[in-house]
């Protein structure tokens, strides 16, 4: 008796927790179809019909598909190039003995505690010298050298690659590459793929460091393009309209998360797991 | 002799795969690094000649009363963050490990927990300070029908704007984007420790909370200590939230500029350029950072 009502308390604050995490997305998916002035005065969870109208007013501030698109440029081939030159440089470090494999795993160990912050200014500095300010080089290149990732996937080939595939191809004369690409390859591809979506992630939102490097317009990625909306709005006319681009802003992601929610799940318990 | 041979052959092959990670790090990492921190000791200001001056720039970072000041808002905001965030995911691991209740339902309690830490933080921020508008805003404006409701008058709070409410409500959105991450690394913890270990401990008699006590708090140490470092690593870095729910004109201004906005003032923001100086903040919270880190582990190490 007592122990099915405790349950159902605790269900019942769980369920309350969900809806609070929730609740910010269901207003604002509800604002944006209603007008600047209705949201002004009350508050609902009945949607209203001004969603043509928002839209028309969001879409002669900005074009948010510019900014989608720009973030496609930069997230796809940054997470593509992470995932595959992580890859490579893991097994590197997990199967081959030379000089120098030591010390660039303490370097990948050192670099994953230092804070973001120190870089920064030095990054900023080498762009502007190579000019490569408002060009996506700097956002997109570095993700061939992700410190974490490396430190994952060679973990992973370690516990789950046996090297007598490997030693076996080697006898029937396979080149080395051909072996990391027929046999490697698929075995890692889950950790690659868990990786790589939470790379995806990391870059879509990527934040200060876009906003450093881009400043022109037609180059910003979406959330530079959100940052530059604050605040710069009449709230009571645009106010649905402000719910509008948030609302497009998150679909993306949401319908990455949809698809891929076990693989982002599990690559934070392995995060957790691993120290 | 000859196999030997063949196989340090094979071994060459790790240089060439290492090579693009080892250029691109050289390069993208390393060198920016090592810039900021030679930069941190030269007067260098938007353009022109850098002329090394010693450490004068750390002297002048430790005695800015700005720079103090930003510390003490990043610790304030990080404090009440980190003890919403980490308590919530805490209780949430108790109630989801408790093996008398047994609570179902964990794969979409989980996933809905972590859904706010999704989305890019700008797009955050944009939707909250929308919402949260003191006038305007919809929050305001429903708890003032819920007052309304029981025949009271609500006096609409300024939460961003005031500098007794704006601190702490980014703290509560910071901890509501965090909260789901902290609790799957949490519960990761219990869902690695075997089972056998609750299996004996139950034969031998142990009640609920003293299996919990004594076998899965000390297994989940490490793991505790992993999301308090690394919260401890990004919550002094705090940037995006306060940077953008903020407003250099309002008054509450003073009370949520956090050390990494006062970085980027002096670092990025066009008629404040000090690159020297603003590499001399990046350093020093780094130092704080850092000491901070190993005063955590010591605690840590030390109840063992």
């Amino acid at each position: 008796m007592g122990y099915k009502i405790k349950k159902g308390i605790l269900y019942f604050l769980l369920i309350l927790l969900a809806v609070t995490c929730l609740l910010p997305f269901l207003l604002m998916v509800v604002n944006s179809t209603r007008s600047g002035a209705e949201i002004s005065t009350s508050f609902t969870f009945i949607p209203s019909h001004f969603l043509k109208e928002n839209w028309e007013i969001m879409t002669g501030y900005f074009n948010l598909f510019v900014g989608m698109r720009n973030s496609v440029l930069v997230s796809v081939p940054a997470t593509l190039l992470g995932a595959y030159f992580s890859a490579l440089t893991a097994y590197a470090l997990a199967m081959y003995k030379f000089h120098g494999n030591k010390v660039i795993f303490g370097a990948i160990l050192v670099f994953m505690m230092i804070p973001g912050q120190l870089s920064l200014i030095g990054f900023y500095q080498l762009c502007t010298k190579l000019h490569l300010v408002n060009s996506y080089i700097p956002l997109i290149l570095p993700a061939v050298a992700s410190p974490g990732t490396v430190f994952f996937l060679r973990q992973y080939i370690l516990s789950s690659l046996p090297p007598s595939l490997v030693e076996a191809a080697r006898i029937d004369g396979a080149p080395e590459i051909y072996s990391f690409h027929k046999i490697v390859l698929p075995i890692i591809s889950p950790a690659m793929a868990t990786m790589g979506i939470m790379g995806f992630i990391g870059n879509w939102n990527s934040y200060p460091l876009p906003m450093i490097i881009l400043n022109k317009n037609e180059k910003f990625t979406l959330p530079v393009m959100m940052a530059t909306l604050r605040a710069s709005l009449d709230m009571v006319r645009n106010q649905g309209a402000t719910y509008l681009a948030v609302t497009i802003s998150v679909i993306p992601i949401l319908l990455v998360f949809c698809t891929f929610s076990k693989y982002i799940i599990s690559s934070i318990s392995a995060g957790a797991v691993k120290e | 002799m000859k196999k030997g041979k063949k196989l340090t052959a094979y071994n060459n092959w790790g240089y060439v795969f290492a090579a693009p990670f080892v250029i691109v790090f050289l390069i993208f990492s390393v060198y920016p690094v090592l810039r900021t921190l030679y930069l941190s000791f030269t007067d260098l200001k938007v353009m022109g000649d850098a002329h090394l001056v010693g450490f004068a720039n750390y002297q002048r970072v430790f005695t800015d009363k700005f720079f103090w000041k930003a510390l003490g808002n990043t610790v304030r905001i990080w404090g009440v963050n980190i003890v919403l965030q980490l308590g919530l995911a805490f209780l949430l691991m108790v109630v989801f490990s408790d093996i008398k209740y047994k609570m179902a339902g964990l794969p979409v309690f989980r996933v809905l927990y972590y859904l706010p830490n999704l989305i890019a933080a700008t797009s955050v921020a944009f939707l909250f300070s929308t919402l949260l508008d003191w006038r305007y805003g919809t929050f305001n404006i429903m708890i003032s029908q819920i007052y309304k409701l029981f025949g009271a008058r609500y006096n609409p709070v300024d939460w961003l704007g005031s500098v007794s409410t704006a601190g702490n409500t980014i703290a509560v959105i910071q901890s509501w984007m965090w909260f789901g991450n902290s609790f799957i690394m949490l519960m990761a913890g219990v869902q690695g420790i075997s089972r056998d270990y609750f299996e004996a401990a139950a034969i031998d008699g142990a009640g609920r909370w003293t299996i919990f006590g004594r076998i899965t708090l000390p297994l989940l140490r490490p793991i505790m200590l992993y999301v308090a470092i690394t919260s401890l690593i990004g919550g002094l870095q705090m940037f995006d939230l306060p940077y953008l729910m903020s407003n250099p004109a309002s008054a509450s201004y003073g009370s949520i500029q956090t050390v990494m906005m006062y970085l980027y003032k002096f670092g990025f923001t066009a008629g404040t350029i000090q690159t020297g100086y603003a590499s001399a903040i990046a350093y020093a919270l780094f130092l704080i950072i850092l000491s901070a880190s190993l005063i955590q582990l010591k605690i840590f190490n030390r109840k063992e």
